[in-house]
């Protein structure tokens, strides 16, 4: 019985290439290699399966190369020909989430060569694509590594070898739409009674069935008069002071800025940068319009295009940082611009 | 943020690199920009070149602003 053939793809970062300066890596078909946290595979896959190939691509280059960068690896993968192709894990990376679960299903879709990946459940890429591909669920870094791997290791082999997949709580992987029957172990009369036990004693339960939340919001009306409305501008991109001086963490923010740009017309290098650690800070950093546009918006302010630009624009980094933190931020300071009469307003992310 | 902000009934448009992130999360109002570390610039051109991309965005997330949609819609011509 021969080894299983798996193809590998990661990013520049776990390739050791560098961090977000190179982002824009093009993408690289390593034969023969195995590298980063393939090593942690393969020593869990045993004599089992083997990596043929490992595919690096910066997070950078196929986000925004997509059709490019996609028409590429899956010629190598093609090349490859290997039984199993998995991709990442990317914990909480979203570009890497995105590239993982674009790749991986265009894998499956155009090649037929079954594929997995994994990342943490708030990436977007989960949502994205946990239905169209089987997706291991991680912890939200790297430090879960050996838990990531020991989920993903055992399922791509099982998929690898076609043998029945388990329900997602059993393998390991994001529920994806898709019922499994098993056994339970306690009869349902039994499992219910303990249930409510828990629930009257204000204990914590789990529901065997969670109701879906359909999360849309409705789009509001249009501006009708931009020259007499007032926009607010806002940022993922963690756009401050120089200096920081409400120290925004550069991941995982714990709180949003308010700023005050009365008589400010223009960003420069010496009074603004960018506090986000998700992205090459370079550019934001020698001009922080590049991120939030305030030169282009005071134009328009005096020209009349515009109404009014907004004399607060609030600011979060968005690397890492929890949906709920998110919303609540969000949700507070929509209440200030309300208050202050802003009519509409423009959010920038990188 | 983006549905934090509708949802407090300001129209709000998203301008971002990553379009498909901004469906999946539920944006109304997006604007595609050029480059995840520099979205609204371009520092392989020159300064009033760079501007003049910059302000041709900005427009398109005015023109986004002003516009009734009823879907998700993604603004770039």
């Amino acid at each position: 019985m021969s080894k299983i053939k798996v193809v590998h793809y990661i990013n520049q970062f776990f390739a050791n290439i560098g961090g977000e300066e190179k982002a824009d890596y093009p993408a690289e078909l390593r034969v023969g290699e195995v590298v980063g946290p393939g090593m942690a595979l393969a020593q869990k896959f045993g004599d089992e399966a083997e990596i043929i190939a490992t595919i690096v691509c910066g997070d950078s280059y196929f986000n925004e190369n997509l059709d490019k960068a996609k028409a590429d690896i899956l010629a190598m993968v093609k090349e490859q020909a290997p039984d199993i192709f998995i991709a990442g894990p990317a914990f909480n990376a979203g570009r890497y989430g995105v590239a993982c679960g674009t790749i991986a299903d265009a894998v499956q879709q155009e090649l037929g060569i079954p594929a997995v990946t994994g990342m943490y459940v708030e990436n977007p890429g989960a949502d994205m694509f946990k239905n169209k591909v089987y997706m291991v669920s991680t912890k939200n870094s790297a430090a879960g590594m050996r838990d990531a791997v020991g989920k993903l290791a055992p399922l791509a082999l099982k998929i690898a070898k076609g043998e029945p997949i388990g329900a997602s709580c059993q393998e390991g992987y994001m529920p994806n739409g898709i019922r499994v029957n098993f056994f339970e172990k306690e009869r349902g009369s039994k499992r219910a009674v303990k249930m409510l036990i828990k629930k009257l004693a204000g204990k914590p339960f789990e529901t065997e069935y969670p109701m879906p939340t359909f999360d849309r919001v409705a789009p509001n009306p249009a501006v009708k008069d931009l020259s007499k409305a007032t926009i607010a501008l806002c940022t993922s991109g963690g756009i401050v002071p120089k200096g920081n001086p409400d120290h925004i963490e550069s991941s995982n923010a714990s709180h949003y800025g308010e700023y005050d740009i009365t008589g400010v017309n223009d960003l420069t290098e010496e009074t603004y940068e960018t506090a986000h650690g998700g992205y090459d800070p370079v550019y934001a950093n020698e001009d922080s319009d590049r991120v939030l546009p305030v030169d282009v918006l005071r134009e328009m302010e005096a020209n009349g295009v515009i109404g009014k630009l907004h004399n607060k624009f609030y600011t979060t980094v968005g690397n890492g940082t929890a949906v709920a933190s998110a919303k609540a931020f969000a949700d507070e300071y929509a209440q200030k611009l309300i208050a202050d009469g802003v009519d509409a307003v423009i959010m920038t992310s990188t | 943020m983006v549905k934090a902000i509708e949802a407090a009934g300001l129209p709000v448009v998203h301008m971002c690199t990553v379009t498909p992130i901004s469906m999946t999360v539920g944006a109304n109002r997006i604007v595609p920009t050029i480059a995840i570390p520099h979205p609204l610039g371009n520092p392989a051109l020159d300064k009033d070149e760079e501007y003049a991309l910059r302000k041709e965005l900005v427009e398109k997330a005015l023109v986004a602003l002003t516009t009734e949609v009823e879907d998700q819609t993604i603004f770039d011509k």
